[in-house]
């Protein structure tokens, strides 16, 4: 044993004790983005100025003006509500995703971790062919089948995701299950079932929650990008992808608002959630030393 | 040809094997009930192994278990069944910091223990909680604390009471007082020793420390490469070590003003 | 470097440690002092939190982050404390070696343990070729088989006892004056623990080099060093040549930690529990730190620190070591 200046190592807090603002200010102005995006997307029909799919097209292409705040696209309709409509859908489909592949990883990496033998290289194998399709294309071909809207892709993505959440957690939930308060309570007669629900989970949970906060990001981008090319939400429903590739257009004539304000919404969303993900997964390494 | 009531922890040749490394090679030997034999052996000699194949923790390729002549070699069948084999045997690990679940408090954690393996109602089970803690010395401040509230040397006590809880006829412990400060370790010896005296639980130590199992062990068994090279009481194999593998171990325990090996 | 032949190795002069308050109530480090003389091995001993890891490291300069220190560290005469970058590089690199509890945590693992050998060499302008042969003649001195084949292997093809046989060798290249081993066999087994502790007792006799041992273990210290300091919640309680504190502890903490080490030896009485824990960094109590546990204390122990006192060959700081207490 080596003298070591800690009197009392402290071990993993749970996730109470993640303070969200004691990380710098690139952190505290992340947490501040989703703190404001969340209120934005469920406020959208009382906070938005306009119906976002009100067509007036004798006010196409006004630029920022005090009736519009961020201007109108081609048909007339006031980008700013459009913007606030678009995060509901923006937000509510990487939520399905992040929410279905984190419990079907969970559920997955567990058990091979768990059960080790067959079962751990039958999962593990089934993870690495799911792995090599990308999910873009399986979204693009479960769309072809079904035909276009938000269920196709949430589906497919939540699938092509479901791998990187169960690697992580098979390998942490292996490394957790070699420690021996985890073997205390099988030599003291629990079933696996109660060790894993009642320990193993919530002991490995603030890691994985940490993960997920950082696929959010990266499932928000492949769904917009989904809607760019036209195979997620259908016009003339708001959504942030399909809100740029119908702006298009408008760049071409002069005015970069319609393609450029959503752009920049889904930047500042996939940055805010990778910062605070990866802030947290930090926090948690450095408890684990 | 078991006799009608044996008594006692009785292994007879287990093996295990990991991949082409046979970590465990036919070992045998009895603890009689109350007794306290010590296993010893550096890394790899397989004790560690051994003793994961008596609670279930590593399943045997080969050999047979038993206690007080029920088997335990085949994997435990249903609930009954496990419960029945975890008051057979409980066991200590060595890594207090380890042991815990860093979520669960002192009181919570003997809690369970007793509403797993006892039919008593909350009031009996706070009064179980109360006299389990006070058996190892601690009380009500370590019952409310969570495991990082507490030093080494308390978190191995909870381990023990956590242990106790069962009321097991066999207690292994596993290098339990090896990561403890040396006047922190003879505490937990002591205490220990006295534990012995009231339950009459019989002691499986497995250990590096020679030293040690001078003070804990009536019996004790020398582990090399997964085979048993030498078992004995304690103060005959000590004294007049007949292999010469425990030769070199009693020489290489330093002593005052002798340089180990000369 | 030129120092006076009777200049200690190592010179520990009133070394005090703090950290910011938020993160310990008391000094890390208080009032430490002890010398290590050329060929001599000094044992500093303690359980952990005693401070005596933060110590040895002092003596290369490594301090934990944002700590205040008063006195002196001096190695060769010079004070490592206000070293400047450059010259505690070199100080590192030639003077003073240090070896660790775990040898796996001291090499880096992708590269040949030759590179690991000889990189100090050539770093100081040796060419490769006598590096090399150089480090065959490390390994074959700390008692590897075919050392030219163990220069090609990495780490991992190595046990513990033998990679910290190879550590030692690597600590031994620039000839160093003083050697600090922190725990250096408490990762391994006892066999290789044996041999690994009379390859350093060899080596510190055929080159003179001075050593500063820490462990935690008294019959480890007892059998290797020829003065030991004992150390309790940052200060040096008692300090004197290995016989006579084994034979008559002064301080009841080195009588406590004698009791309660369990011994080998047949009949060998049963190990004497020191009652209580050891001080926390959140505690800071006014007088002796180790009243508490102490079965001699009296009201003036809880009130007064005690400052170390010679007594014969040694000193202990104790306000009733004068008073012969039966231990």
């Amino acid at each position: 044993m080596t003298t070591t200046l800690t009197t009392v190592p402290h071990r993993r807090p749970g996730l109470r004790r993640l303070r969200l603002l004691g990380q710098g200010p690139l952190f505290a102005a992340s947490v501040a983005v989703l703190v404001l995006l969340v209120p934005a997307a469920l406020l959208a029909p009382l906070l938005a100025p306009y119906d976002p799919e009100a067509l007036d097209l004798g006010a196409s292409l006004v630029g920022t003006s005090g009736d519009h705040l961020l201007g109108t696209d081609q048909s007339g309709r006031d980008i700013l509500s459009r913007l606030l409509h678009g995060a509901r859908t923006g937000l509510l489909g990487p939520l399905l995703v992040v929410g279905v592949s984190t419990l079907l990883g969970t559920l997955v990496g567990v058990v091979a971790a768990w059960r080790g033998g067959w079962a751990d290289t039958l999962l593990s194998r089934a993870m690495d062919l799911v792995f090599s399709v990308p999910g873009l294309m399986l979204a693009i071909l479960l769309v072809a089948v079904t035909g276009p809207g938000m269920t196709a892709p949430v589906v497919a993505m939540s699938v092509a995701y479901t791998p990187y959440v169960g690697r992580l957690v098979r390998g942490i939930a292996r490394q957790e299950k070699a420690r021996s308060y985890i073997e205390a309570y099988v030599v003291q007669g629990w079933s696996g079932w109660t060790v894993c629900v009642r320990h193993l989970l919530p002991n490995i949970a603030p890691t994985v929650l940490a993960q997920s906060a950082m696929n959010f990001g990266y499932a928000l981008m492949d769904l917009a990008a989904l809607s760019y090319l036209g195979f997620g939400v259908q016009p003339p429903t708001a959504d942030w992808g399909a809100m740029i590739n119908e702006g298009q257009g408008a760049v071409l004539q002069g005015a970069m608002l319609p393609a450029l304000a959503p752009s920049a919404c889904i930047v500042l969303a996939v940055v805010a959630f990778g910062i605070v993900g990866e802030g947290i997964a930090d926090r948690i390494a450095r408890r684990e030393k | 040809m078991t006799p009608p009531k044996e008594r006692g922890l009785v292994v007879e040749g287990l093996r295990k094997r990991y991949g082409n490394h046979l970590a465990v090679d036919g070992v045998s030997f009895t603890l009689p009930a109350g007794g306290s034999l010590a296993v010893v052996g550096e890394s790899g000699s397989g004790k560690t192994t051994t003793v994961r194949m008596l609670v279930g923790l590593e399943r045997a390729d080969g050999g047979t278990v038993r206690l007080d002549g029920r088997d335990r070699s085949a994997r435990a069948r249903g609930r009954a069944e496990r419960l029945a084999r975890a008051r057979e045997i409980q066991m200590v690990f060595q890594d207090p910091y380890l042991s815990l679940d860093p979520r669960v408090t002192v009181s919570g954690c003997l809690d369970e223990v007793l509403r797993l393996h006892t039919g008593l109602d909350a009031a009996g089970r706070r009064a179980g909680v109360t006299d389990l803690l006070d058996r190892v010395g601690l009380g009500a401040r370590e019952a409310a604390a969570l495991p990082r509230g507490l030093s080494g040397g308390q978190r191995q006590r909870v381990a023990l009471a956590r242990a106790l809880a069962v009321e097991p006829r066999v207690l292994v412990l596993d290098e339990a007082v090896a990561a403890l400060d040396v006047s922190i370790q003879a505490q937990i010896l002591d205490l220990l020793r006295e534990i012995r005296r009231e339950a009459g639980i019989g002691y499986l130590f497995v250990t590096h420390d020679l030293a040690v199992v001078r003070h804990v062990a009536d019996d004790v068994l020398v582990l090399k490469a997964g085979t048993v090279v030498e078992s004995g009481p304690v103060d005959r194999v000590l004294d007049s070590p007949e292999h010469p593998y425990t030769r070199l171990l009693m020489d290489s325990v330093p002593r005052r003003g002798r340089l180990p090996l000369g | 470097m030129t120092t006076a032949p009777d200049t200690p190795v190592l010179e520990i002069d009133g070394l005090g440690l703090r950290l910011p308050d938020d993160r310990a109530a008391r000094p890390i480090l208080d009032g430490v002092s002890l010398t290590v003389r050329a060929g001599e091995t000094v044992g500093l001993v303690g359980e952990s939190g005693s401070g005596k890891s933060v110590a040895c490291r002092s003596v290369l300069g490594l301090l934990p982050r944002g700590a205040r220190t008063t006195g002196r560290v001096l190695v060769g005469g010079e004070d490592v404390l206000t070293m400047g970058r450059a010259r505690l590089a070199a100080l590192r690199a030639r003077e003073v070696a240090m070896v660790f509890q775990d040898p796996r945590a001291s090499v880096n693992p992708l590269r040949r343990v030759g590179d690991f050998l000889t990189e100090g060499l050539r770093a100081s302008g040796t060419p490769a070729a006598e590096a090399t042969a150089r480090a065959e003649e490390l390994l074959d001195a700390v008692g590897i088989r075919d050392p030219r084949g163990a220069l090609r292997r990495h780490p991992h093809q190595f046990s513990g006892g033998m990679l910290q046989r190879v550590v030692i060798a690597a600590a031994l290249a620039a000839e160093p004056a003083l050697l600090v081993a922190d725990e250096p066999t408490t990762a391994l087994d006892v066999t290789t623990q044996a041999e690994v502790v009379s390859i350093l007792a060899r080596l510190r006799a055929e080159r003179g080099t001075g050593m500063l041992f820490v462990t935690h273990d008294l019959e480890l210290a007892s059998a290797v060093c020829d003065r030991v300091y004992v150390m309790y919640a940052g200060r040096i309680v008692e300090a004197r040549s290995t016989g006579d504190l084994f034979d008559r502890p002064r301080h009841p903490y080195t009588a406590g930690l004698l009791a309660c080490t369990p011994r080998i030896e047949a009949g060998a009485p049963a190990p004497r529990p020191v009652p209580g824990r050891p001080v926390s960094l959140a505690e800071a109590p006014p007088g002796c730190s180790f009243a508490a546990r102490c079965a001699h204390a009296v009201a003036r122990c809880t009130e007064e620190k005690p400052e170390p006192a010679r007594h014969g060959d040694g000193f202990a700081a104790c306000h009733r070591a004068d008073e012969g207490i039966a231990l």
